[in-house]
């Protein structure tokens, strides 16, 4: 009855391999929701979602990877769909900014030490507080 | 009848006053050259500023208390019936109010400014308040001239369009007003850097007066995050604190900078160094809550064009934030490399320590901006619609926190200029031997999920670490054994509670993320689904009236190993608002909370029924906890802080 009942609530029926439906979940919560924009599908209630959650299903009942899921959804609703933007060279600049900021700040800090260096002795307070 | 309706005019005409006085403030404060009237009558406008955008700000109160429909604020953010508390909130539950808070709190930090001088050097004292009332004439400015709290609707209509029913709450009552005291109390270490700019010196007193405001805004914004945060979680219905949200990186930017700037301030004040680096930071900390004041306030962040719509009101802050980060940075280049004082660390030392915090710290604000302002740079410049979402910042951001946070529990064990890190590994080895066997047995128990196990270990390392340090400076203490710990200083207290906050939040938030469950199922009265080791049973739906909202109660039996709890969840239908709102059922136990949600009745189905949505999400009140503790820690530090001042020499 509840299975009937929720599949009347356009939720989508969980695939019954807990694995494949791990990883619906978790791209579920890569997806973002066409009409309540700050939500994944994972999280919306609008009908939409609950359409697109089914469409996740669908793709990988029919044994997609993951990969191809992102892509199929892109190519159709475009790179606004995805939570976790697509690394192309539009975006090489988005992925590499850790890094670029990595180095930057750990260069400044190396200029710094090499600036200041041990020389000037301060009072010797207690070490600890 | 006749005195009510001069109270929007009492309130334009003491906010202008406001202005006059705020610029007199900034003209004689940074034009007082050494005289003592000057600088006197400087902060005597400051305080008279505070005074009369207290006396605006009770008359904007007093609007929305009468409902006084004449106001345009009012009419499209209140309602006859609403309860009082909330024609209250509604005074800041929108952009103007909003903004005329903002100059409020700016004001006020600037008379405490004024009035408490403490151990400043006179003339940077006077410079510091003579910034921040440029600080409230430039934020007065723009809400006076862009944003009018007071400004008349002719005729006046009879009824109100009410609040935003998500906002009827009394976290998010007290919501803005931290995150304001918070992005705000960053506007005073900013004037103290200025100051020490202009003034080419900053010395230890002068950190010592920088760290108690970096310390208030720091806690402010915790609280004010952690409200929001959890304002989110029983509000929203979908059982999420952080969603990495725009609006909330714009306000998890700033408190980045307020963390990195308590801590660097301490190596100022103690030791002297790091003196540039502070200011640097106190700029950008300043800059970065209004980019945040920006961001929320624009409109840019649904859409460049839904900004390009009205950009009148995004463009003043962008002038304003141009001319903030302009003047403190071309300053900051002109001045501060003639006032580095070289100062001598070894590479193992609290100091060093203490910048390796900051630059974990710094990098992870510069990736949440660069994330946060990414999509609307590239649609800027043609190359189409992009999201940056939760996958991108758990990804980038999570790994960085999480190596700031293996360092975390050494900085504190470590003396000052040098330090013995083998020793501090070795007291150290407890903790590091219970965040391994934390490791492996989540890695056993979790189907050898690598993400969550690091998580949950770097969160006990946290923990564990900080208890060594409590229970070391306990042994080196005076008195016997449990005295010990009580004789402890206060500022060892405040720390301890700020790091083990950080790890109580870690685990709280691991778990949560990588262990919720949920389910959506349909349930007719009397019949029930197991979940998450309870029984979950409808007992009966029905219609409520609340105050000017009618409600769908979902009334549910919780049992569990024999004990049976009622729980009830309803979804709220405003007069005003098209959208339906979820007050959400919790169950909390100390392993998490059961979290139910009530969706729509299911179409065609006899016997009714109705969707709900099942959440257990575990140990997630430890979230709130630890942002509580963190705050905690800032509070007690502040009492640390006007302890030592009243005891000092």
């Amino acid at each position: 009855m509840s299975v009937i009942l929720a599949l009347a609530l356009a939720t989508s029926a969980a695939l019954s391999d807990p694995a494949q439906e791990a990883r619906a979940q978790a791209l579920d919560a890569e997806i973002r929701c066409l009409v309540c924009e700050n939500e994944p599908i994972a999280q919306s209630t609008a009908e939409v979602a609950a359409d697109m959650r089914a469409l996740v299903r669908e793709r990988i009942a029919a044994g997609d990877s993951d990969a191809e899921i992102r892509a199929f959804f892109r190519e159709r609703y475009g790179d606004f769909v995805l939570l976790r933007p697509p690394v192309d060279p539009r975006t090489w600049l988005l992925w590499g900014a850790p890094l670029l900021l990595l180095t930057a700040g750990g260069a400044l800090v190396w200029l710094g030490r090499r600036r200041a260096g041990p020389r000037d002795i301060f009072t010797p307070e207690e070490g600890d507080r | 009848m006749e005195g009510r309706r001069v109270i929007p005019e009492l309130g334009s005409f003491t906010a202008a006053l406001a202005l006059a006085l705020s610029l007199a403030q900034g003209v004689l404060g940074l034009g007082a050259f050494g005289r003592a009237s000057r600088s006197a009558a400087a902060a005597a406008c400051a305080q008279a500023a505070a005074f009369a955008l207290a006396i605006a700000f009770a008359c904007l109160i007093a609007v929305f208390v009468t409902s006084d429909f004449s106001v345009a604020v009012v009419v499209s953010n209140s309602h006859t019936d609403k309860p009082l508390l909330y024609k209250i909130a509604g005074a800041w539950g929108n952009h103007e109010g909003s903004m005329l808070l903002w100059c409020l709190v700016s004001a006020l930090f600037g008379a405490v400014l004024a009035t408490l001088r403490g151990r400043q050097s006179p003339s940077l004292w006077s410079k510091a308040v003579g910034v921040q009332g440029l600080v409230t004439a430039g934020a007065l400015i723009y809400t006076l001239f862009l944003s009018s709290p007071f400004a008349r609707l002719d005729p006046a209509p009879f009824q109100g369009n009410g609040l935003n029913p998500l906002l009827q709450d009394p976290a998010l009552a007290a919501h803005p007003p931290l995150l304001y005291l918070g992005y705000v109390g960053l506007s005073v270490p900013f004037s103290l850097a200025i100051a020490a700019l202009i003034e080419g010196r900053a010395d230890q007193a002068w950190a010592r007066t920088l760290r108690p405001w970096t310390l208030i805004a720091w806690t402010c914004l915790t609280l004010g995050i952690g409200l929001g945060s959890y304002w989110a979680y029983y509000e929203l219905g979908w059982g999420g604190w952080w969603f990495w949200d725009p609006v909330e990186n714009a306000s998890f930017m700033p408190w980045l900078a307020a963390c990195a700037l308590v801590h660097s301030a301490i190596v100022t004040e103690r030791r002297g160094s790091l003196a540039s680096w502070t200011i640097l930071l106190a700029i950008l900390g300043f800059g970065l809550a209004l980019l945040g004041t920006f961001l929320v306030r624009s409109g840019v962040l649904t859409s460049v064009h839904a900004f390009a719509v009205d950009p009148k009101r995004g463009i003043a802050v962008l002038v304003l934030l141009a001319i903030t980060l302009g003047v403190g940075l071309g300053l900051y280049g002109w001045r501060a490399p003639r006032m580095d004082k070289p100062s001598g660390f070894a590479a193992v030392s609290r100091e060093s320590f203490l910048v390796w915090n900051n630059f974990g710290l710094a990098v992870s604000a510069g990736v949440v901006l660069v994330g946060t302002l990414y999509p609307l740079m590239v649609e800027a410049v043609g190359g189409g619609l992009l999201s940056v979402g939760p996958p991108f910042f758990n990804l980038t951001v999570g790994p960085l926190l999480g190596a700031l946070f293996l360092l975390l529990p050494f900085g504190p064990m470590l003396t000052w200029r040098s330090g013995d890190l083998r020793g501090a590994l070795k007291r150290l080895a407890p903790a590091l031997v219970l965040a391994l066997i934390t490791l492996a047995a989540t890695l056993v128990l979790a189907e050898w999920r690598v993400y969550p196990a690091i998580g949950l270990a770097i969160g006990v390392w946290l923990i564990a670490g900080g208890l060594i340090y409590i229970l070391q400076r306990a042994m080196r203490g005076e008195g016997k054994s449990f005295g010990k710990v009580l004789l402890l200083p206060l500022s060892v207290w405040s720390m301890s509670f700020a790091h083990l906050g950080a790890g109580v939040l870690t685990i709280g938030a691991i778990a949560e993320t990588a262990f919720r469950v949920e389910r959506t199922v349909a349930l007719s009265p009397n019949e029930s689904v197991d979940f998450a080791g309870r029984r979950v049973t409808l007992l009966a739906v029905g219609d409520v009236e609340g105050p000017n909202y009618t409600a769908t109660r979902a009334q549910f039996r919780i049992d569990r190993e024999g004990n049976a709890t009622p729980l009830h969840t309803e979804r709220r239908f405003f007069l005003t608002s098209p959208m339906p709102t979820t007050e959400v059922g919790i169950l909390s136990s100390l392993d998490g909370d059961l979290y139910l949600a009530l969706g729509d009745e299911v179409r065609d189905s006899a016997p009714r029924a109705w969707g709900v949505r099942l959440y257990y999400n575990p140990l997630v009140h430890l979230i709130f906890i630890g942002a509580l503790m963190m705050a905690l820690g800032g509070v007690l530090s502040l009492v640390a802080l006007a302890r030592r001042k009243e005891a000092g020499p």
